[in-house]
């Protein structure tokens, strides 16, 4: 199973989402976490990047820190899938590897 | 020589702002910062707060933080105007940016163009930056 990546600080702050989409391969997986979910949202500076990928690479969101966020109801990338602690875990258990881009 | 018998403080009013650039639980400085507003709005300063950046963020309604196991502190902004910090301001730009509009804001506030906050941050005594 191919690698998983994950992104926890905000796109609007850090290249850390434009870098781990620079790198990750088709197939493989994008999860976004803490401020890493401000890049799930639609209609902004950073978001074609995303959406231009979001084909070839699943990429999911951690529900809970949508919610906490206050972007539950928010315009989202399409093909987002939302997953819970729960599913982080069954995540990288399937996954080959992980690449925190911190 | 001051008088300190009164209880008001009668010393030179300052211009102070307060610019938030953070996200509200990615890091400590959105509550750090709010608390720190709430404090000194005590000493009677011409107090102003502006949101630039990903400080937008802090306002953003609906935040719901029961799953990260952490306090949902947006609701403390509405207390803002109890406290006279009644000079709330919000950057155009940045809200365009991330995809949201003054409807998104959980309080009241004042837009202005990068450029005004140019000007603004150019007025102040005195800056402090979360």
């Amino acid at each position: 199973m191919a690698l998983l990546h994950t992104v926890n600080k905000s796109p609007f702050e850090t290249n850390s989402l434009s870098d781990c989409l620079r790198r990750a391969k088709s197939g493989s997986t994008i999860l976004l976490i803490e401020d890493g979910v401000y890049g799930a949202l639609l209609d902004t500076t950073v978001s074609d990047e995303i959406v231009g990928r979001n084909a070839e690479i699943k990429i999911f969101a951690l529900a809970p820190d949508l919610a906490a966020r206050g972007l539950s109801e928010k315009p989202l990338v399409d093909e987002l899938q939302l997953i819970d602690y729960a599913g982080f875990v069954d995540l990288v258990e399937e996954c080959s590897s992980v690449q925190s881009w911190l | 020589m001051a008088d300190f018998e009164d209880d008001e403080f009668d010393g030179p009013v300052k211009k102070f702002m307060y610019v938030n650039r953070k996200g509200p639980y990615g890091t400590v400085y959105a509550l750090e910062g709010l608390e720190v507003v709430l404090i000194t709005a005590a000493f009677d300063q011409d107090v102003s707060m502006v949101f630039i950046d990903d400080g937008v963020f802090q306002i953003k309604k609906d935040q719901e933080t029961s799953g990260i196991n952490m306090k949902n502190f947006s609701p403390t902004y509405r207390a803002l105007e109890g406290y006279e910090v009644e000079k709330v301001y919000v950057e155009r730009e940045s809200l365009k940016a991330r995809g949201l509009d003054e409807d998104d804001l959980v309080i009241p506030v004042e837009i202005l163009d990068s450029q005004q906050v140019a000007d603004l941050m150019d007025q102040q005594d005195v800056i402090v930056s979360f």
